[in-house]
């Protein structure tokens, strides 16, 4: 077990970082929804997300054992330190970018969470258990919402269509293993790529033709390096705004 | 938007909560997304609730004028209530 701990943390992080920035952008849209309803639900999710962030770098902190909290964790890292994928880095863009980065995004966590239920690690499968709740809205939400958009009108279809081709390149990253997520596997901590991928595709096709939107190729050129700390020039914009007051103030409480 | 998005009244059971209660209204384009924006806005994500969503325009109401011919005759009739009858222990919530 021990010699897998830095696998592990990195794996946790991944975890953490997806949710992290996510929920940052999302956080970017209060006030701002198309409508007071949409606002709230947006500001939901984002909370959901954060709280799963909380949970999965309190572990990761406990498991590295250098005294890195959740606060150290988020606010003291670096871009290149960060490991979530590209896909929930991009920017909000109009509300069609918006909802198809978090429908791509939710229908993977949705089947990967499910898995991580049934994780060896049992810490894991707690975080996995109470994460899947929400994760289940989240999807139903945003799977929902492109279906109206999509077969909407002309405009919001073609808005959609825009978005779920421009942000398609960033979704191969969710299924690309390297020998961290290999490892997790091999010890029944995390599921395999195949499978998850499969699903994926299966989902999202499903609920792009409800929405009468064209599912971009399955075997087009994939964006990657988000999960190895190589990312766009998004994630240092973002984190120089959400880290600001930590870094000016370092170790302040709050 | 709200020229739109018609507007809904939404009434929630709570966890305990015997019957549904009126707690606000909000607008969406149709019932299901009255019940999901009504679940974001007015639950919480509170467990254990059941949520009834009504279009506004479906609603009718007693007349303002009316109050004293609807209600006034119950008042002065005390016999109306039931008052005057013991509560059985076993009886709760009423």
């Amino acid at each position: 077990m021990d010699a897998k701990v830095p696998h592990l943390v990195q794996y946790l992080l991944r975890l953490g970082d997806n949710a992290l920035v996510l929920s940052q952008r999302l956080s970017e849209l209060c006030g701002k929804g198309p409508a007071l309803e949409e606002d709230m639900a947006l500001t939901n999710v984002a909370l959901d997300l954060l709280g799963q962030a909380r949970l999965w770098f309190t572990y990761a902190g406990e498991l590295e054992g250098r005294g890195r909290d959740e606060d150290a964790l988020a606010y003291l890292r670096d871009a290149h330190e960060f490991h979530n994928v590209l896909l929930v880095e991009q920017p909000n863009g109009n509300y069609a970018h918006t909802l198809v980065r978090q429908f791509y995004f939710d229908t993977w966590h949705y089947f990967l969470v499910g898995a991580l239920v049934q994780s060896s690690d049992p810490r894991i499968a707690e975080i996995a258990e109470k994460s899947l709740k929400e994760i289940t809205y989240h999807l139903r939400r945003s799977g929902d919402l492109v279906v109206r958009l999509g077969d909407g009108t002309a405009l919001s279809h073609e808005y959609t269509q825009a978005a779920a081709d421009e942000l398609w390149m960033y979704t191969g990253e969710m299924f690309n293993y390297d020998a961290v997520d290999e490892q997790m596997v091999a010890a029944g901590i995390a599921p395999p790529a195949a499978g998850l991928r499969e699903q994926w595709l299966a989902h999202v096709g499903a609920i792009f033709a409800e929405a009468t939107l064209a599912m971009p190729s399955p075997d087009a050129w994939m964006q990657k390096g988000g999960k190895t700390g190589r990312h766009s020039e998004h994630l240092g914009y973002l984190l120089a705004e959400m880290q600001f007051l930590q870094r000016a103030y370092p170790g302040a409480a709050w | 938007m709200s020229k739109e998005w018609p507007l809904w009244e939404v009434f929630i059971r709570s966890q305990h909560g015997l019957a549904h209660k009126h707690v606000g209204s909000l607008h969406a384009p149709d019932a299901e997304m009255a019940v999901n924006n009504a679940r974001d806005v007015y639950t919480r994500r509170n467990e254990g609730v059941s949520i009834w969503v009504v279009r506004a325009a479906d609603i009718v109401a007693s007349s303002p004028f009316d109050k004293g011919a609807l209600f006034e005759p119950a008042n002065s009739k005390v016999y109306r209530h039931p008052t005057f009858f013991p509560m059985p222990e076993e009886v709760k919530n009423l």
